[in-house]
């Protein structure tokens, strides 16, 4: 187990190291010069030089390579050209409303996939899983800034049932002010009993987590339909049945088990998808996460905000495989062979 | 199946019988089949189909702008007075040129590594199943939307950035059938009578690794119509005045309200692609793959 562990973790580490070059290249081959975006186009040469010494431009690649690797350990991602903050500050004030809207609309994903396709598996070849099968492919094949669109204009803009965009009412910023501890507006409101901007924070919350939900509800249903019907034909199941046990508890008592485990080992993969698929869905409906960040760094050529994201996203993405692998190999021994 | 049962023209045909039994057995997969086969249509005959040819590209008609959809305009007009119906049509032809030119890629690249990796094993597996590992921990949005800002927004770079996140697929999935094939009798018997490395890799390890790619083909186009509609759709992607589904909503996207049909067309037909694809991959999955043959 212990040599298992440590393998993984080699494999992670190597992982993020070439993570981390790969981000440094995309930094250093996108057009415009950082020290040019930061003095401004009126600067003079000496300040344009200043400006380049201070990013540490005029050193040659490996250097800054190094350079830019040791400030990563240390938690140093640079300055945004654009908000003119530390990025890690405004990662750190925009990740954790991103995570708010996927892990609520992962738990919901998980709350209609599972049991859609369970009913899909006991009901197989039927007009139950007929509707479960089409319904799921449907959501996997929709796109997400369209679903987005067209829920938020006849939910919110037509029907007037939810709010059009953002997070909670602002004006309850002076009315109830929140007190920020975790920077998730759901938690903090609920820690210290706020509310109004926590029924406000519900209220935005419906449709964009709807739309979040639809990609991992669908892989979700159709993943633990076929890890099912694959592990009901199996001999132990003939077994149970004989033994009398119901059609009910041989699904739910003897084949669940061993049919989650294909289901979690692509949970991190959805998670990460859903955290890139919620950067469209934050742009249709205004949330203040890590996609409106992305976007607004796209559009203002912010390359150190940018590169903070990439990193953040795809080393979120290794730990959570990791993760995931540890977990099944404590519940499934056979995967530490492999 | 091997390579040495297919030229009989008989096998062929029996092949292509199986196929379509397959496809009609399942009337979801045969629906999938028939969305798939429009979208190829309209893809292909975008010239002879569309009511307005010239309106797919710049041509504007200012004072036939937003009409409601009707006789002469059934999915109605844009801001510009362009006939959605004919760019929901050429946008088809758009949406398969980018699918086919990643997918391309994207396998060649990643059966290729993946057949040298699950072959050749040790170090050389290790190197790039890892170079492999590292490019997966990009979701393929986020490191198309950096690539797209390192090269200029175009729809060729669109179709270079997806293609960069979706052969290490190939790659994974190929190297795991590659190695498990090197152990068989009829590469050891080959390794004995002297065939060159190369050689057995090219005209062994690889035709038999291809039909679960073949099938992963299918189930991942599903997936570039919607990257590709994502990118387009956040500027990065097809630009004006190329008809794109996912431009196409971006550029209706302000005008929901009053004129519904610019935005919901477009989307639709992203859905219907999309969905043709996933259905019709489904169906082949479970169709090739014996072990869930049962289903």
């Amino acid at each position: 187990m212990l040599r298992f562990l440590l393998r993984r973790i080699g494999q992670a580490v190597a992982v993020v190291a070439g993570v981390i070059l790969l981000t440094f290249v995309i930094q250093r081959v996108i057009p415009g010069d950082p020290a040019v975006a930061a003095v401004g186009p009126k600067a003079s040469l000496e300040q344009l030089a200043q400006a380049r010494h201070d990013f540490g431009l005029d050193q040659s690649l490996p250097i800054q390579l190094w350079n830019y690797a040791v400030g990563l350990l240390h938690g140093d991602l640079g300055t945004s050209l654009h908000t003119h903050q530390a990025v890690r500050h405004d990662l750190g004030a925009a990740f954790p409303a991103s995570l708010e809207l996927v892990g609520a609309g992962i738990v919901l994903a998980a709350l209609i996939g599972v049991p859609a396709g369970v009913l899909a598996a006991r009901y197989r070849r039927r007009s139950a899983d007929a509707a479960i099968r089409v319904n799921s492919m449907l959501a996997v094949s929709v796109p997400t800034f369209w679903f987005a669109l067209v829920l938020q204009e006849l939910f919110a803009t037509k029907l007037g049932w939810f709010p059009v965009a953002g997070e909670y009412t602002s004006s309850l910023d002076q009315t109830s002010p929140l007190h920020i501890y975790t920077n998730m507006t759901l938690l903090d409101s609920l820690i210290t009993g706020n509310w109004p901007i926590f029924t406000s924070l519900i209220d935005h919350l419906v449709l964009p987590v709807i739309v979040v939900a639809a990609y991992p509800a669908g892989v979700i249903a159709q993943l633990t339909r076929a890890a099912l019907i694959e592990e009901i034909t199996q001999d132990h199941t003939r077994m149970e049945r004989s033994l009398g046990f119901s059609e009910r508890s041989v699904l739910l008592r003897f084949s669940m088990r061993p049919a989650l485990n294909p289901v979690l080992s692509v949970a991190a993969l959805v998670f990460a998808y859903s955290i890139v698929n919620t950067f469209l869905v934050e742009s249709v409906f205004n949330w203040p996460g890590l996609g409106s960040y992305a976007v607004d760094a796209i559009r203002s050529s912010d390359t150190p905000a940018i590169a903070g994201v990439t990193l953040l996203v795809a080393s979120t993405y290794v730990v959570l495989n990791l993760l995931v692998d540890l977990v099944q190999s404590m519940v499934d021994p056979r995967v530490r062979l492999s | 199946m091997s390579l040495a049962d297919l030229p009989l023209r008989s096998d062929r045909l029996r092949h292509f019988r199986r196929l379509r039994d397959l496809i009609g057995a399942d009337v979801l997969t045969g629906i999938g089949a028939a969305i798939l086969f429009l979208v190829v249509m309209a893809a292909l005959l975008a010239n002879w189909l569309a009511p307005y040819p010239s309106d797919a590209g710049s041509a504007t008609h200012p004072e036939q702008s937003l009409l409601k959809p009707g006789a002469s305009h059934w999915m109605g007009t844009d801001q510009v007075g362009r006939d959605v119906l004919s760019r929901v049509l050429y946008g088809a032809r758009t949406s398969l040129f980018i699918v086919v030119c990643v997918l391309v890629i994207a396998a060649v690249v990643g059966v290729l590594l993946g057949v040298t990796a699950g072959y050749a094993g040790g170090i050389v597996r290790d190197v790039i199943m890892r170079v492999t590992d590292i490019f997966l921990a990009f979701p393929a949005l986020l490191l198309s939307l950096a690539l797209a800002l390192v090269l200029q927004a175009s729809l060729r770079t669109a179709i270079i950035a997806i293609a960069v996140t979706w052969w290490p697929w190939y790659a994974r999935l190929t190297a795991s059938i590659a190695s498990s094939i090197r152990t068989r009798g009829y590469i050891e018997a080959a390794r004995c009578l002297g065939v060159s490395p190369l050689k057995v890799m090219l005209r062994h390890v690889l035709p038999n690794s291809l039909t679960p790619v073949l099938v992963q083909l299918s189930l991942d186009a599903g997936g570039v119509i919607l990257t590709a509609a994502s990118l387009s759709y956040l500027g990065l992607g097809a630009q004006e005045p190329t008809s794109e589904w996912g431009l196409m909503v971006e550029q209706g996207q302000s005008l929901f309200t009053t004129d519904w049909w610019v935005v919901t067309f477009p989307g639709l037909a992203i859905l219907l692609a999309a969905f043709g694809f996933n259905v019709l991959g489904e169906g082949l999955r479970s169709a090739l793959d014996p072990r869930r043959g049962a289903q």
